[in-house]
């Protein structure tokens, strides 16, 4: 639809129509304003039709998993667990989880894009539900994550991923796994608010992403290692997560691994959004 | 140069309300065609004592504003004058330090939301989705504002072809030339025509053509009723728009009024004498200044002589006295200054070097 004029600019020939300008003028009517669903649906709305335009944004959700699956899985599975077929029953619940956690930190990059653009300003001075900006990208975002899950745990399943879980633990464990990104992206957002570059917010949410995949329990059980990472991998909410998710794949998950996930959760949306929601408000 | 004493001993309402009386005529004349303005002397925008710090910087450092309802009010400086910060306090954008406003009879301080419902804002830098195409941006303000999917796509449509745009509507904006994407922009502004626009430079980096195409937008706005703010660089956008016209410096106004009174707070005018023989210009410039007691600059011109005058009277006299000295004056006029002229003595800057290099700088 949109393959010509990368290189010259739309030929500028017809001009304004004063006839048809009055008229569209003298239309004054206001509809009724949209109420706070509808307004995250039209964001939604947005978010897909880039995908639309840029497709290479599902990069990060299907060559990733593909990539991190297979490197994982034989570059450590022989010297970590003995044989890739064991390590991959332990490994895929936690490299699923790192593989999204990862890729929610384009979330506050989005939103960085548009602040330094103006369309921000527009958007902040339109009557709107104002979180429905960010809401709304973010199901769109669920969406990019549910592919990621299920690209993840089709090659999974070639490869000899056996969930004794079934497709409900399964299913479980991605829709938790869902929650929980939606939780950490406000993490995102808010520092998307507050640091003034795409470079300086992907150097920080390094920082943060870091230790928080690797210093965990993805790659390998926290009883090997040394007490003083032991304690930090333990209250990792990241392993917190990966816990829980690899419990529901393989059925063996506590109400407690999954209750302390969905309150870990719950704190993050009830400290962040309304956080990022306040810089959102008064940016400068 | 009465103007500037004004401004300074006195608050700037006082000043206003005087002005008002000598430039009631061409305001009237425009109420009069406004079928949707009640009172005529409805204000738009209130403000008083706005002020903006940005760390150690007064970016706005007390402003204020008194906007007719129907009107079009030009905010003039230079870079970094405050005027981009004064407009997005004005469009709830940022919050003021200090200072009230009232906009279009709503609270600044208090009363955001309903200002957001009936105003709108086109910024500085293009303020659209250049990843989406033209048409789906404005179905995009369409659906938040609350019109259905079909209303959104018609009223899109609609201001797609009333603002030429009709062939470029499935492309993305990125595609667009730059006066294209502020016509967007403008109609982005626009899906349902708001009471009051801000326009914040809308004409800066176009070429002629597209900037006027922008006037005429501006023109027509107007000529529905809306009242529009508009900020810009150019002095001869704001002569060529604008009722009234503020211009602003450090965060502070330094004059207001109409462009004529502006012209007039500077000066009586400004003599142009070119000679004949270039070789003696600078013996007629001796002359000049003599007989009009002011400082004559030369030109690049070899010819041409230049300068402003606070008493006409002298005029007749000096140029009488430069042919009773041989001097050869093949052309001379006086003139209304331009608001360049009106910048410089302002300012102490002149305002058209400004210009030239930001548009290298774009
Ligand atoms: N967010 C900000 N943080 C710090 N300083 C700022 C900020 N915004 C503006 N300023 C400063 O405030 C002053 C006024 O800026 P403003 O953008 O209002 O000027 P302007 O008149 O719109 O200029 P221009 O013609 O360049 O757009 C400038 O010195 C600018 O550097
Ligand atoms: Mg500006």
């Amino acid at each position: 639809m949109n393959t010509s004029s990368t290189s010259s600019h739309t030929n500028q020939a017809s001009s304004i129509d004063s006839v048809k300008l009055k008229q569209a003028l003298l239309t004054r009517s206001r509809p009724k304003k949209a109420n706070w669903f509808s307004n995250t649906m039209t964001f939604s709305w947005r978010a897909l039709l880039k995908l639309k335009y840029i497709p290479e944004q599902l990069l990060d959700v299907t060559v990733f998993p593909i990539m991190f699956l297979l490197m994982f899985t034989y570059l450590f599975g022989g010297a970590i667990a003995g044989s890739t077929g064991d390590y991959l029953q332990f490994l895929l619940p936690g490299i699923l989880v790192m593989t999204v956690i990862t890729i929610t930190m384009y979330t506050g990059m989005e939103l960085n894009n548009d602040i330094s653009k103006g369309i921000f300003d527009r958007f902040r001075s339109l009557p709107i539900w104002r979180p429905s900006v960010l809401v709304g990208a973010l199901f769109v975002d669920a969406v990019r994550y549910s592919i990621a899950s299920l690209i993840m745990i089709g090659l999974g399943l070639i490869l000899g991923f056996r969930p004794d879980g079934g497709t409900i633990g399964v299913i479980s464990a991605v829709g938790l796994l869902l929650l929980f990104s939606f939780s950490l992206s406000w993490i995102w957002t808010t520092l998307g608010l507050v640091l003034r570059s795409e470079k300086s917010l992907m150097g920080v949410s390094m920082m943060v992403l870091f230790p928080l995949t690797f210093i965990s329990n993805v790659f390998v059980d926290p009883s090997t290692l040394p007490s003083w990472l032991q304690a930090f991998v333990d209250i990792n909410p990241v392993s917190l997560l990966v816990t829980a998710v690899r419990g529901l794949m393989h059925g063996v998950a506590t109400t407690e691994q999954i209750g302390v996930v969905i309150i870990a959760s719950l704190l993050l949306i009830l400290v962040f959004a309304p956080l990022t929601m306040f810089l959102y408000k008064n940016k400068n | 140069m009465t103007s500037k004493s004004v401004k300074e001993s006195e608050p700037v309402s006082v000043a206003i309300a005087r002005k008002g009386n000598l430039s009631n005529k061409s305001t009237e004349d425009t109420t009069n065609m406004e079928s949707s303005i009640k009172q005529p002397t409805k204000l738009a925008i209130e403000a008083t004592g706005l002020v903006k710090v940005f760390g150690e910087k007064r970016a706005v450092d007390g402003v204020d504003l008194a906007i007719k309802a129907g009107t079009v009010y030009g905010f003039l400086g230079p870079n970094g004058a405050g005027k981009t910060t004064t407009i997005r306090m004005l469009s709830t954008l940022l919050n003021p330090d200090e200072g009230t406003a009232i906009i279009l009879g709503h609270d600044l301080n208090k009363e955001s939301n309903a200002i957001r419902s009936k105003v709108s804002l086109t910024g500085q830098f293009a303020s659209v989705d250049e990843d989406l195409s033209g048409l789906e941006n404005l179905i995009l303000i369409g659906r938040l504002l609350g019109f259905s999917r079909k209303a959104a796509k018609e009223r899109a449509r609609e201001l797609l072809s009333a603002f030429g745009l009709e062939d470029a509507a499935k492309q993305q904006v990125k595609n667009y030339s730059g006066g294209m994407r502020r016509r967007l922009d403008i109609a982005a502004s626009i899906v349902v025509t708001p009471e009051l626009l801000f326009l914040d430079e809308p004409t800066t980096g176009l070429d002629p053509r597209s900037r006027n195409q922008v006037w005429d937008i501006v023109r027509a706005l107007v000529s529905a009723g809306t009242t529009v703010l508009l900020t810009t660089q150019y002095l001869d956008e704001a002569d060529q728009l604008a009722d009234r016209i503020a211009v602003i410096d450090h965060g502070k106004i330094i004059a207001e009024g109409t462009s004529a009174e502006l012209k007039a707070s500077v000066g009586s005018g400004v003599l142009h004498v070119r000679v004949l023989d270039p070789e003696k210009r600078s013996k007629a410039q001796l002359i000049l200044a003599q007989k009009l007691k002011v400082p004559i600059q030369a030109l690049s011109e070899p010819t041409a002589l230049t300068a402003r005058v606070t008493d006409t009277q002298l005029v007749a006299e000096a140029i009488g006295e430069l042919s009773h000295s041989g001097i050869a004056v093949t052309d001379f006029s006086l003139g209304q200054p331009s608001l360049d002229e009106v910048f410089l003595t302002l300012t102490g800057k002149p305002a058209e070097s400004k210009r030239k290099q930001d548009e290298k700088g774009v």
